[in-house]
């Protein structure tokens, strides 16, 4: 177990031999069981999007991941319609890197915000991601569960705002408003590449304000910051969101390097020069620093504020109640006074 | 009509006006009526032009912008852009600014109607009727001064022309969009404009003028139709008029910043990948708009006032005749409609009765 532990986790300089050491007893050899345990099982990640049509939704989806796995991309017969009422599509994928496998499952909402009366348009999405709560929450109370319990409750939830340069609108305050209670919500200024960089600050420190007045608390949340590591680099992503970004499934050559891309006659946008957009830093905190935090929070927060209210609503027997009490629409002020 | 007779009258008689003898060649056959343009034209200058123009579209489309470059001014010195909490309260307001814009002794009285608040609500259902009252009560107000005793200073505030902003980021037209233009395209001149099109690539713009002009037909949509060029222009005119109207809907872009490119100072907007020039037809239709606008003004009042101003007119006077009966009919039919959405209140709240007893009681 210790000769293990040495090809795979790189000593530290002046670290004497296992087993030499009087004080050392190999507990740290328990990281690797747990990663190797987790490369065997495999990840989960759902991710929602949503925006108005026309946003690039589907693209940045594609070029976070670097392959087809937006809705647009599987089911190409599926024109550029607007649906006359909100659709919940989901798309799952397996893709996997360096002998990581992940289930990445990517939930797109088709005619949000596209109608002329909007009204209510954020019911739906939320009657969706309370399902999900819900059906995680059946598995769980059931006397004989499965071992590891299928995990569709949606860890994050990208949310498009257009880029108006001026400030959030009506039915962004809506939605995030309501949403940010129960889901993760990381807000992104979508075809960030019409905005110069001085309307770009401008809009973000709107659109922070704007948040801050409407008491809307969007990913990473103040409150959950867990120490004061946690808070300092937190800290600095929320100075930055929410992101401009700018989404490319195209390569062009630039400078004798091959990059993804929006060519136009006045010049190359590189999708992941920082200079240009901030879709790098998207990337790095939705997969690489933050994806296991935005999973913790689900599942820790979220999902449990959802559980208890729920199993105080069924004061008897929960499991021999069908899902017919299940809330689709939960009001909004019992879950901010249950928190 | 009548001041072509007298000037002919006059011409004919051998009186030439503020000397200009010497333009009258004493050939044979030779009236001199031929003249009239300039006299016309004369007294056009003098009198000047004016013109008034909408713009609509949702906030943050740039259209204050444009507006400013297309005149070269600025229209709106003062300007409030108000945050979003009160952006949920406001409807649709209309706000006329007038400028004197003077161009080679040419006068031009441009009335620019912004229509702020159009499209920013959740729900949009209502947000044209004001659009619509105002178009209504310019050419109601026109119809009175008409009809007047005193007609010699009729002020023209009709909408000759109404910029609509369809935004970039769509596949093509929104709901709201069809539904706006459906209902003033019997009203006014459409022109409409893809806006902040420095967001689109070459093959993005080309496929959603595509889409657009497709899902306009489809709608049974009656945006301005460039008239074709007369027979008798020269070639240069022609090509101009032919590429005008292949470049329907105009992809633009506004600026008044001033940016040093390659010596010169444009207007432009500068990002870190490259400077998009204003006046470049690569770049975006801004100066095709803006050529558009200049050469087809008097058409553009021409078609308001034979087209639109006469359909206003007729419905009108048509009206006027029959209201007497229509009242009474109208109250019948409100008592009706009055009825029904009291039984469907009623049942609304019925509805609401049952599910609330039905709730596991928490309470």
């Amino acid at each position: 177990m210790a000769d293990t532990a040495k090809t795979t986790h790189p000593q530290p300089a002046g670290r004497p031999e296992k087993g030499a050491e009087f004080g050392y007893v190999g507990i740290d050899a328990i990281l690797e069981q747990m990663r190797r345990k987790a490369m065997k099982q495999g990840f989960e990640l759902n991710i929602m999007v949503v925006g108005q049509s026309g946003l690039g939704k589907s693209t940045l989806i594609n070029t976070l991941f670097k392959s087809k796995v937006s809705r647009r991309s599987v089911m190409p017969s599926d024109e550029e319609r607007i649906p006359k009422t909100i659709e919940i599509k989901s798309v799952s994928h397996d893709i996997e890197e360096k002998g990581v496998r992940m289930k990445l499952t990517v939930i797109d909402t088709p005619g949000f915000g596209d109608q002329i009366n909007n009204e209510n348009c954020w019911q739906p999405i939320m009657k969706f991601i309370n399902e999900q709560y819900e059906q995680y929450l059946q598995e769980e109370i059931n006397i004989s569960r499965k071992k590891r319990i299928p995990d569709s409750r949606v860890h994050c939830c990208i949310y498009f705002i257009p880029p108006t340069g001026h400030c959030l609108r009506p039915i962004d305050i809506e939605f995030m408003r309501h949403l940010s209670k129960v889901v993760n919500i990381v807000p992104v200024i979508a075809k960030a590449d019409t905005l110069t960089l001085e309307e770009r600050d401008f809009f973000k420190q709107k659109i922070r304000e704007d948040l801050r007045v409407n008491e809307i608390e969007v990913y990473p949340q103040k409150e959950f910051d867990e120490d004061s590591e946690d808070r300092m680099i937190n800290d600095k992503i929320r100075e930055m969101i929410p992101f401009a970004v700018v989404g490319s499934d195209q390569e062009y050559q630039v400078n004798g390097k091959r990059l993804l891309g929006r060519k136009t006659r006045w010049g190359t946008v590189e999708v992941e020069n920082t200079a240009h957009c901030e879709f790098a830093y998207l990337r790095d905190l939705l997969i690489r620093t933050h994806m296991q935090n935005l999973k913790d929070i689900t599942s820790s927060i979220h999902y449990e504020v959802y559980r208890v209210r729920r199993l105080n609503e069924n004061n008897t027997h929960p499991s021999d109640q069908p899902n017919g009490h299940s809330n689709g629409v939960p009001t909004h002020e019992v879950l901010s006074h249950e928190m | 009509m009548f001041s072509f007779v007298a000037g002919f009258r006059q011409v004919a008689s051998g009186m030439s006006q503020s000397g200009e003898k010497g333009k009258f060649p004493e050939a044979a056959g030779y009236v001199g009526f031929a003249n009239l343009p300039n006299q016309v034209h004369r007294k056009s200058v003098k009198k000047g032009f004016e013109f008034t123009l909408m713009v609509v579209g949702e906030s943050g489309l740039g259209k204050s912008t444009l507006i400013n470059s297309l005149f070269l001014t600025d229209l709106y010195p003062e300007r409030y852009i108000p945050g979003a909490a009160e952006k949920i309260e406001r409807t649709v307001q209309i706000e006329a600014s007038t400028v004197e814009i003077e161009e080679r002794g040419v006068k031009l009285r441009l009335t620019v109607v912004d229509t702020p608040g159009y499209g920013d609500a959740i729900n949009s259902q209502d947000c044209f009727k004001t659009i619509i009252q105002y178009i209504d009560n310019q050419f109601e107000r026109y119809l009175h001064d008409e009809s007047g005793l005193n007609r010699r200073h009729i002020v023209d505030n009709r909408v000759h022309c109404c910029f609509y902003f369809i935004s970039p980021f769509g596949h093509g037209l929104k709901p709201l969009d069809v539904e706006f233009m459906k209902a003033i395209h019997s009203k006014v001149n459409i022109v409409p404009v893809i806006a902040k099109a420095d967001t689109l690539t070459l093959r993005e713009r080309d496929r959603l003028k595509r889409r657009i002009l497709d899902e306009i037909s489809e709608h049974g949509i009656r945006i301005y139709q460039l008239p074709d060029a007369d027979s008798d222009e020269d070639e240069e005119f022609k090509e101009q008029t032919r590429v005008l109207k292949a470049s329907i809907p105009f992809a633009v872009i506004g600026s008044n910043q001033l940016i040093e490119v390659k010596g010169k100072k444009i207007r432009g907007r500068l990002y870190p990948w490259g400077v998009v020039e204003v006046e470049n037809p690569e770049h975006n239709d801004f100066l095709k708009l803006r050529t558009m606008l200049v050469t087809h003004m008097q058409d553009l009042q021409e078609v308001t006032q034979d087209l639109h101003y006469e359909n206003f007119r007729s419905e009108r006077l048509k009206r006027a005749g029959r209201t007497v009966e229509e009242e009474v009919l109208d109250k019948d039919q409100i008592l009706l409609e009055k009825e029904a959405e009291l039984r469907r209140m009623q049942q609304m709240i019925a509805q609401m009765q049952a599910q609330m007893k039905m709730k596991p009681g928490d309470d």
